[in-house]
């Protein structure tokens, strides 16, 4: 099953570093994250599931979109872009 | 002793101190987050935050303590309307129990009658068959006040940069506007009368007189005698040095008296010829005297944004306001003089003042 790690704040949130979630495709993937750790819902993605502008995700290192399809050994890590922040 | 809640680009600061003298920083929330706006419940004594993560988006939280753990609340637009949450401009206690409204960007009313615990969006606004022409202002479409009626909890006056002022006397079944008198003169003169693109920069209701309404526009200050129907112009005509400000205070023991900051105009939005000033007016807008002991007199160019002036409860009143230089500025005599009572702040977005 993919492995989807998490930096602060989202670490805090989900109570956890790396959370185990299931899916074919990247979209699944941060689907099953907020059913995993209800607590982010709504931080990953808005609410109509695009994931948040400031979000950068990434499956074994290389930047990643929606559809790219993750295997069940990848690595998906979800980390703050250098885009964002408060000024 | 009044506690203040500062919401800043870097956090709620929570200040204590009396209004007049120096407040001192007592807690910190969300620290790196914009928090636009914060309140503490009355009834229940919990406090609510909006908050955006330059990351993670709006969210608003409650706690019981602000230096404790806080809970998101999960407010957010349903699915099936396509839209997403870009910033909670204001929560305000409805006038039921456990009831309290959210005004957001994009322009939606939400409602919560669990404390504050889940929201829900008020349809009837959302689909409002005119929404299509809502314009927004420079800050977005903002629903930014929420004035509801003193044991009439099924009347609100709303207003929304910039699409005007919405009233409702049957609980959000329905809605109408209340524009009548409002001039827009960012607006060509053939267009001003029928135009709902009014950017109302907030509105105040006087407690005690529920009927009177008092309102920032972007061009002018204006009262309503009628709930909202129709308002009457007390800005430059009535001795006020400009027409430019964003925040209105109200004292909510007089119904006859509100205070301002005027801002030089909307291209130059700082405090007037580099003097800050609150304008007092005691006599429902006929006439406005400045009050300036205490505040920075020289070369001071603060800019008071809408959700960062407000008032207690007290008697003497107590005033407080916050601007984007860091500054909080109080006053514990109703406006006569005033103190620096914080400095070297973020820049401040609201202040809400609770004294117990």
């Amino acid at each position: 099953m993919p492995t989807v790690t998490l930096r602060s704040p989202l670490k805090q949130r989900a109570g956890r570093d790396s959370v185990e979630v299931a899916g074919a495709t990247l979209s699944d993937v941060v689907e099953g994250l907020e059913r995993v750790a209800p607590a982010l819902r709504g931080w990953v993605t808005d609410e109509q599931g695009r994931i948040r502008r400031h979000v950068n995700v990434f499956i074994n290192g290389e930047p990643a979109e929606p559809g790219d399809a993750v295997g069940p050994s990848d690595r998906v890590d979800i980390i703050h872009a250098i885009t964002g922040g408060e000024r | 002793m009044t506690e203040l809640l500062v919401g800043t680009r870097k956090g709620l600061i929570v200040l204590e101190g009396e209004a007049g003298g120096e407040m001192k920083p007592v807690a910190r929330a969300f620290p790196g987050d914009e928090v636009h706006f914060a309140l503490r419940d009355p009834r229940s004594g919990r406090y609510f935050a909006s908050v955006s993560s330059g990351y993670y988006g709006p969210h608003v939280h409650v706690a019981d303590d602000p230096s404790g753990e806080w809970t998101d609340t999960g407010l957010a637009f349903p699915d099936d309307t396509g839209a997403t949450l870009e910033k909670v401009w204001v929560i305000e206690t409805g006038e039921e129990d456990g009831t309290l409204y959210a005004g957001v960007a994009p322009g939606a009313l939400f409602k919560s009658t669990d404390g504050g615990d889940s929201w829900e969006l008020v349809r009837s606004l959302w689909d409002h068959p005119t929404r299509p022409h809502w314009q927004p202002g420079g800050g977005g479409l903002c629903l930014h006040s929420i004035c509801t009626w003193p044991g009439e909890p099924d009347r609100l006056a709303l207003a929304v940069s910039a699409a005007g002022v919405w009233l409702t006397d049957d609980g959000a079944a329905t809605w109408r506007h209340g524009n009548k008198g409002i001039v827009p003169g960012y607006m060509p003169e053939e267009a001003r009368e029928d135009t709902i693109q009014l950017c109302i920069h907030n509105m105040q209701r006087a407690p005690l007189e529920p009927e009177t309404i008092y309102m920032q526009f972007h061009g002018g200050v204006y009262r309503s005698d009628d709930a909202g129907e129709s308002w009457s112009d007390i800005g430059i005509a009535s001795g006020l040095p400009v027409e430019f400000g964003f925040p209105i205070a109200i004292d909510p023991s007089d119904p006859d008296r509100a205070f301002i900051v005027p801002l030089t105009a909307d291209l130059d939005r700082v405090t007037h010829e580099g003097q800050v000033c609150v304008y007092e007016t005691r006599d429902r807008g006929a006439s406005w005297k400045a009050h300036a002991e205490g505040l920075p007199q020289e070369n001071a160019y603060l800019t008071v944004l809408r959700q960062a002036f407000t008032y207690d409860r007290n008697d003497p009143l107590g005033l407080y306001f916050g601007a984007t230089s860091g500054d909080v500025f109080t006053s514990g005599d109703g406006g006569r003089t005033w103190a620096q009572s914080a400095t070297f702040l973020p820049p401040v977005s609201s202040v809400r003042a609770f004294t117990g």
